[in-house]
């Protein structure tokens, strides 16, 4: 079976050493995380945790039941094959000189980005966006050389209802 | 009403049904200790190696059906526990290990016998807790067992700082558990019963695979009806063994890498598998790629992450083994398979499995089937690891339910003594054997002094061939008979039993054995009988690591004579 990317989404108790744990089983399964995002969910005590990983359909299937099977895991759920909206952000340090600060702001507006710093031999980035977006933007930055980068993972909610 | 953190566990214990704990104090556990004195009713079991505490309170656990508790002390004391933890883990066993921490205010700053427990034992708990607040203490004791106790049991470890076993506050203990994430499913799916139900009424050639789920849901009369309802051949796990009548004539005995052929054979030839509360593991499928290549699958299991993890299913049945089994049955037609048990038949005559050469001075199968012949298999057998393990799985008749402790998938050699001291205290009517091997035994011997000090009556037989043998046996098939450090020095085993005051013999002659088997038997406490069998001899069948159940060597020829 292929290597795909998945979105898993855990609602999980807000408590000391529950991100090692599911830290922990990645690891001893054997899974890479590709990203993970965390912070308070709508509900008091419980964060929403947005793991990527990338893996067969089975393979990710069997780690969704053992993230299931974490006491402090109230649920999972893989949403790639869901209506899903996903964003990450983004912040890059790009170099600029008075030459290249017009051209630079202008591909950021194109993305719909934002410029949050302006120094004297650099500018700092603020995209949002799906992975695709952040990326092109990225790729498209790189020729100005990038000083640094900081990203988020993924954070994704399916439409409508609840997931 | 206000008591201290350590009143307050010795109070959480009695109400959780507690009898008995097995452990070792220290300095960040003494509180606890010191409140033991206020409450006899809870007995203790002093070992001499926190590893002998946890595997004492797996194998209470096993034969008991109640919680094991082991209690160590912080640092080395709960690093000691680790073996008996990861060994309770594999093996789901319902356990709650107590540790002693250091006090609140010295933890992360490397105090004297500071460890992360939790940390360490994060991977080979069900759940672990470190108490960080006193007011917490009841209500987490209270979930620990609950959590040990349900659904798929397993080891579950509470750190307990020693000023929150001293500080005191008020004393509830919970009634209500509120663990929205742990759920449950104990009732199966009825489209997914029915669907197993519609496969068990048209196959012709079903096997059953129990596993230690049948026993864990103590599912034995749900099963023995399944079988004898539909007329299926049974086949057990190592941990299976004891969850069908060992001589039913449905049983076919142990599969896996030293099951028996015609179990083997049955499963590669079989039209559907029904796996009853087993987890596909390597031992018992070898190489899951040529795993019964004509079944289909029913799967059944308490734990979903079983599903599918292994092997591909084709029914997988999410519940309680007991319930959905019962469920089953109601669904099923009395079936015959006049056609598929001769089949079986004919393979068991054709490749016997359970050959032990007769020409031989002092053969290990001849011990364990003389062992079977004096209880007439009225006897918690419990093993080490290996080839002991094997022969005693495959030569001894087991009549009674769970009625075999063995640890089956860690594998830890010197569980056999220590277990023996927790079935022996879980089940003091019975007769325990156990069987030891002259590794295994030396790495927990010491629980001799345990033994004595209790007073327990175990009866300890030896399989002494002088070597680590299982793995001698590899390095003789797959290794060109290098035995690379498998050559054992062994001291005189009656000797040392003697000085912890456990009278033996030392057993060299085949007409021997069953005069010391019956010594050991009317003695009324601990025997031991060291016996000094075949240094080379192999454990057969066998199926090669990384080849399939199709692919059986025997005996004594270690060419594959039967390949189904």
């Amino acid at each position: 079976m292929p290597n795909t990317k998945h979105i898993l989404v855990a609602l999980v108790e807000d408590k000391p050493g529950v991100l090692t744990r599911v830290a922990s089983l990645f690891r001893r399964r054997g899974f890479n995380i590709q990203s993970l995002a965390v912070g308070h969910s709508e509900q008091p005590g419980l964060s929403r945790m947005t793991i990527v990983v990338s893996g067969d359909s089975a393979e990710v299937e069997q780690v969704r039941k053992q993230l299931d099977k974490l006491i402090n895991v109230m649920r999972v759920s893989d949403i790639t094959e869901e209506d899903t909206v996903a964003r990450e952000l983004s912040l890059i340090k790009v170099k600029a000189t008075t030459s290249t600060r017009n051209e630079i702001i202008q591909i950021v507006d194109v993305f719909r980005a934002n410029v949050i710093d302006v120094a004297s031999d650099s500018l700092t980035v603020e995209v949002t966006g799906d992975e695709n977006k952040v990326s092109s933007l990225f790729e498209l930055l790189r020729g100005f050389g990038i000083k640094e980068m900081a990203r988020t993972g993924t954070v994704a909610l399916t439409r409508g209802g609840i997931s | 009403m206000k008591k201290t953190g350590a009143q307050i566990l010795c109070e959480s214990l009695i109400r959780e049904g507690v009898e008995v704990i097995f452990g070792i104090l220290g300095g960040a556990i003494l509180p606890i200790y010191d409140a033991f004195s206020q409450y006899p009713q809870i007995r203790r079991i002093l070992v001499r190696h926190e590893q002998a505490a946890a595997h004492a309170a797996d194998a209470y656990a096993r034969v008991t059906h109640k919680v094991g508790v082991c209690v160590a002390t912080s640092g080395p004391g709960a690093t000691n526990l680790v073996t008996g933890i990861a060994n309770a883990y594999m093996d789901s066993s319902s356990m709650v290990a107590i540790t002693g921490q250091v006090a609140r205010p010295f933890i992360g700053k490397d105090a004297f016998q500071e460890t992360d427990i939790t940390g360490i034992t994060l991977p080979i708990t069900k759940h672990n807790y470190f108490v960080s607040d006193t007011t917490e203490l009841a209500k987490t004791i209270r979930e620990a067992f609950y959590i040990a106790s349900t659904r798929r049991p397993g080891p579950v470890l509470i750190d307990i700082p020693r000023d929150v076993q001293q500080e005191e506050v008020e004393f509830v203990y919970p009634e209500k558990i509120d663990l929205p994430g742990y759920k449950f499913v104990s009732r199966g799916h009825s489209v997914q019963i029915k669907r197993a139900a519609k496969l068990i009424n048209e196959a012709e050639r079903p096997v059953i695979i129990a596993g230690r789920g049948v026993i864990i849901s103590q599912a034995y009369a749900e099963l023995q009806e399944l079988a004898e309802k539909a007329q299926i051949p049974v086949v057990n796990t190592l941990l299976g063994i004891g969850s069908f009548p060992g001589q039913h004539i449905l049983n076919f005995g142990m599969v896996g890498m030293h099951g028996m052929a015609h179990a083997n054979m049955a499963v590669q030839h079989a039209d559907l598998i029904i796996a009853v509360g087993m987890r596909f593991d390597d031992r018992a499928t070898a190489n899951t790629k040529g795993f019964a290549p004509h079944a289909q699958i029913i799967h059944i299991d308490i734990d979903p992450a079983e599903i599918g993890k292994n092997i591909p299913v084709d029914v997988p049945i999410v519940g309680d083994v007991r319930s959905v089994v019962k469920a089953i049955n109601r669904e099923i037609r009395h079936g015959q398979h006049l056609d598929w048990l001769s089949q079986l038949d004919q393979w068991r005559q054709e490749h016997p499995s359970l050959e032990a050469g007769e020409d031989r001075a002092l053969l290990p199968q001849y011990v364990i089937r003389q062992i079977y012949e004096a209880t007439q298999g009225d006897a918690t057998v419990v093993t080490g690891i290996g080839q002991n393990q094997m022969w005693a799985a495959q030569h001894f008749v087991y009549t009674k339910p769970n009625s075999l402790i063995s640890s089956g998938g860690l594998g830890t050699m010197g569980f056999e003594l220590p277990a023996a001291i927790g079935a022996k205290v879980g089940r003091p009517e019975d007769v325990v054997w156990c069987i030891a091997g002259d590794g295994g035994l030396q790495m927990t011997i010491q629980e001799l002094a345990t033994i004595a000090q209790e007073n327990l009556a175990i009866k300890i037989a030896i399989i002494n061939n002088g070597f680590l043998g299982m793995v001698r046996q590899w390095q003789e098939l797959f290794y060109g008979r290098r035995y690379v450090d498998t050559k054992l020095w062994n001291p005189d085993f009656t000797k040392i039993a003697e000085a912890y005051s456990i009278p033996g013999v030392r057993v060299n002659h085949r007409e021997e054995i069953a005069p010391a088997i019956q010594k050991a038997m009317d003695h009324s406490g601990s025997f031991l009988i060291d016996f000094v069998v075949e240094p080379e001899e192999n454990v057969y069948p066998m199926v090669p690591p990384g080849e399939s159940l199709s692919q059986i060597l025997q005996m004594p020829k270690t060419e594959v004579v039967s390949s189904c």
